[in-house]
This record gives structure tokens, sequence and C-alpha cells, in this order.
């Protein structure tokens, strides 16, 4: 017959942190061929490193000399590159002795949306800055009342990017939330058409709606009453960045139990007031990571608007060197460069999800 | 003998799935009435009291609540949920919002009234259920008891003329029962209008004017708790009690 029961020995109890030294030893160094693999990686490190180092900073060419750079072709990045045709990278076809006013614009466009991420500054004067801010963001892009006119097919680079980005997202964030409302709702009219509307632009992909947007559209109505081209292809990524964000929205409020709904009924609110006050705050705390998720895709996404010849970051870039014989073999330096700035915003964004999951699951005493 | 404050008149439910939750109920609850409603699960016990502030729409009879009819418009449904305050089994506070803006929600939003009045009104509610002190935390940091005292707060925000309590200690640890049904005796003796699914049957004898005992979606016993539990009249009521008062 077994033991009934026996104790098993303690464990000990977990160590302290150990030093750098031990911490090598055990993770590193632990048997022979631990040690051959680490010494074996440190090496493709460090060759990886100095094969790195040796093209982009020792053997560069930092000066915007053509004749230099073909001479370090293959040796050393050409960075004179970036020297030489950073304007236009950066800004596209825009005039160049205007160029304060999309750096100006840009400037006050992404200080609206870093204020807002802040929730000490939500209140009423920030809701009243984004129409400002919006009107002034057209008015020195533009021009008109005393500034020259520069048309929207000359608006481009980064600050298009950034233009069709924060717009469309401002715009089907909120257009989401309803869609997502209006699934759920039970009216069977406006349930189906919601349905009707996320499934039909979700069957699409988003190159066909902006080819839609920006040629087809304009065959459909009387010439001259086309709205400009720029607006026709936010309104066409806001409904097609609508109807992936509404799923997600419609996920979030899933998510919230019956229970809340009922309790916020019991107390008297009003549909509306339950949904403003108990289940969107809930689900969209919820959905932090899809949303940021979603909202760093379309950043990304906006580079398909080049197709339409509107010249954002990725088509400036393209339309800076293509016609450059000069400078054209050095596009591989100037797409990272633009895969630095895209690397910025999307790490930016990406940490601010974070830091908002955290918040919300702090201040819910979770 | 004045109008009952909620009177079901042959009421019948059905839920979509086609079950006959509710059959031929007549109920008079008369104002400051204490009234206990036991009976085995699925009986319909929950069913019928969340009929009482329209979260359950019904199909035949009539169900009066505070001189308003309940027909499923929006007028009498919004009027009758600001004169009835509930309680749920498992709590249902609003995890996002800190328990004074729990408390505070109704009173501002349905209630009209200021910010500084509806802080007034809420904490002299928690000092009634004696967890004032707590005001600033958030739900999910207080134990189910306390949950369960902000939930009851909450519901008397609105300073409703009935309560209903939808097995309000059923999702409790045994050591916070009684916290929780202090509060409700408490109620009770200040003359609160008091409908109460629960299993606690001392609770029901110390406590209730009437035992309404349902089985099968209908009301089998309605008597005074001393009859209910000493005599009941019912096979199926007897049967019920020696389950519940034999552990």
């Amino acid at each position: 017959m077994a033991a009934p029961m026996s104790f098993i020995d303690a464990r000990p109890p977990p160590a302290r942190r150990p030093d750098a030294r031990s911490w090598l030893r055990e993770n590193l160094f632990s048997s022979a061929g631990s040690t051959l693999a680490t010494l074996l990686f440190a090496a493709l490190l460090a060759w990886a490193a100095a094969v790195v180092l040796g093209w982009a900073v020792v053997h560069a060419v930092w000066v915007a000399d053509a004749d230099e750079c073909q001479a370090a072709r293959g040796i050393g990045a050409c960075w004179g590159v970036i020297a030489e045709k950073g304007r236009l990278i950066l800004l596209g076809r825009y005039p160049a002795d205007e160029s304060w006013r999309p750096v100006t614009a840009t400037v006050l466009l992404l200080g609206l949306v870093v204020a807002s991420c802040n929730r000490r500054l939500w209140n009423s004067w920030l809701a009243l800055l984004w129409p400002a801010v919006s009107a002034l963001y057209l008015w020195l892009m533009g021009g008109g009342a005393g500034l020259s006119r520069v048309a929207t097919d000359l608006w481009g680079g980064l600050p298009l990017t950034v233009m069709l980005t924060v717009a469309s997202l401002a715009l089907a964030f909120p257009l989401a939330i309803v869609i997502a409302l209006g699934r759920r709702s039970t009216m069977p009219a406006v349930r189906t058409l919601c349905i009707a509307y996320v499934e039909l632009v979700r069957g699409v992909p988003l190159i066909s709606v902006l080819f839609m947007a920006s040629f087809m559209f304009p065959l459909f109505v009387p010439p001259g009453h086309s709205p400009d081209v720029l607006v026709r292809v936010v309104i066409g990524i806001t409904l097609f960045a609508a109807a992936y964000m509404a799923e997600i929205v419609r996920g979030g409020l899933q998510s919230v139990p019956r229970g809340q709904v009922e309790a916020a009924a019991s107390i008297g609110l009003t549909w509306w007031q339950a949904q403003r006050k108990i289940v969107l705050p809930q689900a969209l705390a919820a959905v932090v990571p899809p949303i940021v998720n979603n909202f760093i895709s379309l950043f990304k996404d906006t580079s398909l608007v080049t197709i339409v010849s509107l010249y954002e970051l990725t088509g400036a870039l393209s339309l800076a060197l293509d016609s450059d014989p000069n400078w054209r073999p050095f596009k591989a330096e100037g797409y990272l460069f633009i895969a630095a700035i895209y690397f910025v915003f999307c790490f930016a964004m990406s940490r601010y999800s974070l830091r908002l999951e955290q918040r919300l699951a702090r201040s819910h005493g979770r | 003998m004045t109008d009952p404050v909620v009177q079901f008149e042959r009421v019948n439910k059905w839920f979509d799935n086609g079950l006959h939750v509710l059959r031929d109920i007549d109920l008079r609850v008369q104002s400051g009435e204490r009234i206990v409603i036991c009976g085995p699960s699925g009986s319909g016990k929950s069913t019928l009291i969340r009929c009482i502030n329209a979260l359950e729409q019904y199909q035949e009879g009539r169900l009066t609540v505070a001189g308003h009819l309940l027909d499923g418009g929006e007028g009498a449904t919004a009027a009758v949920r600001r004169e009835v305050g509930m309680v749920f089994q498992q709590f249902n506070l609003f995890p996002h919002l800190t328990v004074l803006e729990n408390l505070t929600l109704a009173p501002r939003w349905v209630g009209q009234l200021s910010a500084a009045e509806a802080n007034e009104r809420a904490m002299a509610q928690l000092e009634r259920v004696r967890i004032a002190e707590q005001a600033h935390k958030y739900p999910l940091q207080l134990s189910g008891g306390q949950q369960q005292r902000v939930a009851i707060a909450r519901a008397l925000c609105l300073q409703p003329r009935i309560m209903l309590f939808d097995e309000p200690t059923s999702a409790l640890d045994p050591e916070m029962i009684k916290e929780v049904l202090d509060v409700i005796v408490d109620l009770a003796g200040q003359g609160m209008t008091l409908l109460c699914v629960t299993h606690e049957m001392g609770f029901a004898k110390a406590v209730a004017d009437r035992v309404v005992f349902m089985d099968e979606g209908q009301i089998m016993e309605e008597a005074p708790p001393a009859d209910f539990f000493g005599n009941a009249s019912s096979e199926r009521a007897r049967e019920f009690l020696s389950k519940v008062l034999g552990h």
C-alpha cells in the first residue's frame, strides 16, 4: 500500500536579482555548447554591425555631391541625396518659396493631435480648436485671404500623409461608432443598412475605393460640380476605414455585459444616455489595441493615394528621384529615410496605445 | 384602502422561444408593504419583478406601477423607472466610474440636479448604507458586500417609492450576506415598499408582510410568513420549504 501522504520538499525562495557576472555565466556560458553558440552569434553580430556601420556611417557620403556619391556606390551610403532632395521628398511639389506654409500647418495639426491625446486637456475649447485648426490648415495650405493660392494637386509629402490620416481618422471614428451602434439596433431597417454598408465596403480593396473616388465619381456628376479630388479621396478613405473600425467597436460593445445596460435602464437613463455614459466608455476602453492597430495600418495605407496622382510621402520620394538621373540610383537611401519617418509615427502611436491601456486599467481599479 | 402601488392583473408573458414564463399573475402590493418572493429556479420570480420596472415586457393583462399603466410606452416606462429602484444579483455597478460617480449619474442626468446637489444626495445615501468612506474608490476595489451596498445606495439616489431586489445576496460570500441584509432591513423599517426575490428564509420571516411562492410561472401561495412557514397549503411549497430549510 502506498504511503497515504507525504510532504514534498519546500522549494528554495526565489533568488535575488543576480549580478551581471553570474547572469552572464548562467545565460550565455553555462556549458561548452552554449559558450560556442554565444561566441558564434557574437561574431555574427559584430560582423553585421561592421557591415551596416561601414555602409551607413564610415564610407557614407554626407554632402549633396552626385559625383562623390557615384564613386561611393556599393561601398557607402549616399545621404547627400536627402540633403539634395529632402525638401521635395518631405513637401512634394509644393512651391519652394512657400515651404513655411505646409511646415507650419503640419506642426499645428500634429500639435492638436498630441494635445488631444492628453486627457487633462479634454474640455470644450479643445473641441472648438479642432474646426479652428482645420480651417487654419486649409488656409495655410490652400492660400487665399493674403496668401497665394496653391492648388491641391501641388500638396504633397509628409503634410499630405499627415492630413489624410488625421482627417480620415477624425471622421471615420465617430462614423464607426454610429455604424456599430446601428448594427446592434433593434430597428430592422437601421440594422440591415449598417450590415450592408460594412459588408459592401469590406468586400472592396482600398485601391478600388480610391479609383472610384478620383476617376469614376466625376463621371456621374455634372462637370464642374465634382468636389476637389483631395476631398473625394478623404471621403473615400473615411468610408473605407469606418467599416473596419465599426467591426472593432462592435466587438467592444459586445464585451460590455448585459447587466450594465439593465442597471443603466433601471436608474432611468435613456438608451442614448446609457450608450454614452455606460456602454461606450467601457466598450472603447476594451478595444484600444485593435483600434490603434487600425490607425497604424491606415496611416501607412495612405501611401496608396499615389495611385491616383496624389504625391504623399512615398509618392513624393519617387517624384523627387525618378526624374533626376543623377540621383535616381540612390533611391534606397531615400526609402530608408521615409521608412524612418513612418517608423517614428507608428512607434509613437503604439507607445501611446500602451500607455492608454495601462492608465485605463489603473483607473478602473483592476 | 388606497390603490395598490403595484398591481398585476392576469399578466401573462412568453419568452421569445415560446416559454410561458408568467401565467395569469394577479398580485396587489400596497404602499409600504414588504413582499418576499421565493420559489424554485426557473419559476419566474426574477421575471416577475423585472416586469415592474419594465426591464421585461409582458404580452397579456395589465400591470400598473405607481399609478402608471406599463403598456410598453416610453413615457410610462420613464415615469415608472423614476419611482422604482432595483438591486441586481450581480451588483451591476459601473466599473469605469467611481462609487460617487455611480451614484450621481441618475440624479444628474435623470433628476436634473446640479453637480453639488447630486453629490450631496449621493453622500447621504452612502452614509445610509454605511460606506461613505469608499466614495472615491472604484467598484472593483471593494468587497462583494460593499459593492452590493453601493448598488443599493445607487438605486436609492432617485428617491424611489418602490425597491426591487433580485436575489441580492446570492452572489455574496456567506460572511457578507448579513451586512447587506441589515441594510435592507433598515430600509424596510423606514416604510419603503419592498419586493425581494430571495432564498434567505430567515430574512423573510423577520421582514416580510407577505411571502409569495411561485412555481412554473404561477403564484402558488401568497401568505404572511407565519402561515407560509407554519403550514403551507400546497404540496409544492412544502416540498420547496423542506429543501431550503432542511440544511
